[in-house]
């Protein structure tokens, strides 16, 4: 099946863009900003709207049709799981496959201060009424905080032989994440933890293939809650409890 | 404080109870502050006295001479430096060009103490000059041109990594509207030991802290004050491991606030709380005797944990804020005290609780510029529901007389602001201001309604609390998670090993001046 955008008619192709040119405000520059988003392919450009940022900057607001479509059929992309438990539902999974408590260690790693992803995950009340993992009776929660070294995450995981560990990075501007990210896989290949415990990432810039293209188990981005990742860990860790036996 | 007619029903012997515990929380730690000195005490003490630079390896001077010092920092810096001046008969800037180039302070066999004195005496003379001269300059330039004074006052966020950058982007938002410019840190400055000097271009998420920066940022902004004929503000952050240094630069160089909160390091960075608490007070010294504006950081406990739920958590720290503020000489017109719009906007009535506890805010605290911060927990990517939720927090702080508004940027949870999200934001918040401006005078509230008892209720709250604080002690309360649901143990935590005793006699000719300019200590 192909598929275009869809403004108010099937197959129009209509898409709206937003962007800054550094030209001072005139007709000129408008004139610029419509013929640079033909450029960009669109068809029948229309520029609604151009203010002066400054002296040196002008924003246009523009709308445009393409004709440039796709075969969605050939689109691949794994979600981790295909689908999720609720929280009920991941502690009673626990409590039949693994008879014991399972333990997962989260933290922001490296120079990254921003904890709202691991605590929305984590902590005890979650995010938008979904509970985090702190909450789970069979799930024993570490969330360490904010800026913790690589080291120190992984040295946690092994003391309390972790059985996941979760890694947020909020953090992305020039990739800045994927520099850390990657430090932490090749401290966990050293440490012979990877295909142990479960190494995941997430973060409001990350998604799975891009966690997998890194060498972890999985990645969540945006609109995750913790039975999402809940979800993910036991029937990951259950698979390979099974497929050693 | 005049008494304001409470539109919400607050109880004035309430509001009072509440200030009186939190003075009873505090005293205890200020006694401990007075007692202790701790390492970036000192290093921003050798600032204040003119010590700056950096050797070739990037080590700035200050952290030189604490390093030479060790276990004598006790007793105080500032003697050796002093010393130094007296016996090799130098200027600061030639001293410190040695100290650069390996010169051990330390060893320099002491000169009399009379002699240090009066070398002290001629420095923290110039200082004062320095920190008048800024003084008296940002109340010239506001006087002037008072006209264009807005009520609240717009606040943006810079955060390009590249101080140049930062610049193109910081008098673009000044241009359109903005008043108040806060060059974001980069991600991890707070937890740097020193202060980088010099330039820079190269940060994430933010823009290394610099005396240097400072001075690039302020001189582009000042370019535009005269341009518009409107003061603008320059913010910086005056937390971490360097919080009192931090202070000292901004002093110098003229900047108009810092955000400075007595325990965000503690709970939020993993700060030990004695350093914490001993460097919260010296740098609010310095903020005071610079005229600088504060902003605390209660918003972070509502994006820890629930804003409705945990309101009064905010209300608390925000009077043990105003005590400990107030215990460094600072007067109230200088309490930028946080808060924030945080809840999830899916809560029927939410709305009414974000303006009942913003407009308990401003009646409890009347004197105060408190420092207004917008949703982002619940900013996901939709950037057209953001912007409405933008606009609502828009209405609340107009409609409540708030001082410092920062604006919420219609891409936040996605990248560092472009250039038209702020101006987007610039247009939402003058528009809404405008078109309201008289609102505020006109409302009053249905008396036990769902504004009035929401306020009640909070300050019911937060008396609870902090009642429970001072039975167990400040020290005790953050170390059983009492805040923000974060435990702190008061010997962990970084820089614990920087905190000193005072050794009997120790000697700060800064710290000296300090008290006796804003009397505290008497």
């Amino acid at each position: 099946m192909f598929i275009k955008p869809y403004g108010d008619t099937s197959d129009d192709g209509a898409v709206q863009l937003s962007f800054t040119l550094p030209v001072k405000n005139s007709g000129r520059a408008k004139e610029a900003a419509r013929l640079y988003v033909q450029k960009l392919g669109f068809k029948k450009v229309d520029v609604v709207h151009a203010a002066a940022l400054s002296g040196d900057f002008t924003f246009f607001v523009a709308y445009g049709k393409t004709d440039i479509s796709l075969d969605y059929d050939k689109v691949e992309y794994a979600e981790a799981v295909d689908k999720y438990m609720s929280m009920d539902e991941v502690n009673d999974f626990i409590k039949t496959h693994f008879k014991r408590k399972l333990v997962i260690v989260g933290a922001c790693t490296g120079t990254d201060a921003h904890t709202v992803g691991i605590d929305a995950i984590m902590n005890m009340k979650g995010y938008n009424h979904h509970f985090g993992l702190e909450r789970y009776p069979m799930i024993e929660a570490l969330n360490m905080g904010s800026q913790v070294p690589n080291e120190k995450i992984l040295a946690k995981a092994k003391e309390l032989k972790a059985d996941a560990v979760l890694v947020s990075q909020i953090v992305t501007q020039k990739d800045v994440h994927i520099k850390n990210l990657t430090e932490l896989i090749e401290l966990a290949e050293a440490e012979k933890m990877r295909g142990k415990t479960l190494l995941v990432m997430g973060g409001p810039r990350v998604n799975n293939k891009l966690a997998k293209e890194l060498g972890y188990d999985a990645g969540f981005g945006s609109g995750t809650y913790a039975e999402h990742v809940a979800t993910f860990v036991v029937k990951k860790l259950y698979e390979r409890m099974t497929s050693r036996k | 404080m005049t008494p304001v007619k409470s539109k919400l029903g607050l109880s004035r012997p309430k509001i009072e109870e509440a200030r009186e515990l939190a003075a009873e929380i505090t005293a205890p730690v200020q006694q401990f502050i007075d007692a202790h000195t701790t390492v970036t005490v000192e290093r921003a003490t050798l600032r204040l006295l003119g010590a700056d630079g950096a050797n070739a390896d990037g080590v700035p001077v200050p952290n030189l001479v604490a390093a030479q010092c060790g276990d004598k920092l006790a007793g105080g810096a500032a003697s050796f430096y002093l010393n130094a001046l007296v016996k090799l008969d130098k200027t600061p800037a030639a001293l410190n060009k040695e100290i650069e180039k390996g010169l051990n302070i330390c060893e320099i066999p002491f000169t009399d103490q009379k002699r240090v004195q009066k070398k002290a005496d001629e420095l923290v003379k110039g200082l004062d000059a320095r920190i008048a001269g800024n003084v008296a300059h940002r109340n010239a330039k506001l006087k002037q041109y008072k006209d264009k004074f807005k009520s609240p006052q717009i606040y943006v966020i810079v955060a390009t990594g590249n101080i140049y950058e930062d610049v193109k982007q910081a008098q673009a938002a000044a241009l359109r509207g903005a008043d108040i410019i806060a060059v974001i840190r980069t991600t991890g400055q707070s937890l740097l030991d020193y202060v980088p000097y010099g330039a820079t271009t190269e940060g994430f998420g933010g823009t290394y802290a610099t005396q240097e920066n400072f001075r690039i940022m302020r001189a582009a902004l000042d370019e535009v004050v005269e341009k518009e004929g409107r003061y603008i503000k320059l913010v910086n952050y005056c937390s971490g491991l360097c919080m009192p240094e931090i202070a000292a630069m901004g002093a110098l160089e003229r900047l108009d606030m810092m955000l400075n909160d007595s325990m965000y390091g503690i709970l939020f960075r993993d700060i030990n709380m004695y350093r914490t608490f001993t460097d919260q007070f010296f740098s609010r010294m310095i903020n005071t005797a610079a005229d600088i504006i504060i902003n605390t950081g209660e918003d972070n406990y509502l994006t820890t944990s629930d804003a409705v739920e945990k309101a009064h958590t905010v209300l608390a720290s925000q009077f043990l804020n105003e005590r400990f503020a107030a215990g460094a000489g600072m007067p109230n017109r200088l309490m930028g005290l946080g808060h924030a719009f945080e809840m999830n906007p899916d809560l029927k009535n939410g709305f009414l609780y974000e303006y009942a506890q913003a407009l308990m805010a401003r009646e409890i605290f009347p004197e105060h510029p408190l420092k207004y911060m917008p949703p982002t927990k619940f900013m996901t990517g939709d950037i057209f529901k953001g912007y409405a939720m933008n606009t609502l927090f828009n209405f609340v702080s107009k409609a409540t007389g708030q001082g410092i508004h920062l604006l919420g940027m219609l891409t936040e949870a996605i990248h560092t602001p472009y250039l038209q999200d702020r101006a987007l934001a610039i247009d939402n918040a003058l528009y809404v201001h405008n078109t309201m401006e008289g609102f505020a005078d006109e409302i009053e509230f249905k008396k036990g309604g769902i504004i009035q008892k929401r306020a009640q209720l909070v300050l019911d709250e937060t008396i609870e609390m902090l009642g429970e604080v001072k039975k167990h002690g400040l020290f005790t309360a953050i170390e059983t998670g009492m805040f923000a649901e974060i435990k702190r143990p008061r010997d962990g935590g970084k820089g614990f090993d920087g905190v000193y005793e005072k050794a009997p006699g120790y000697y700060n000719p800064a710290e000296a001046y300090l008290k006796k300019k804003l009397k505290v200590g008497k």
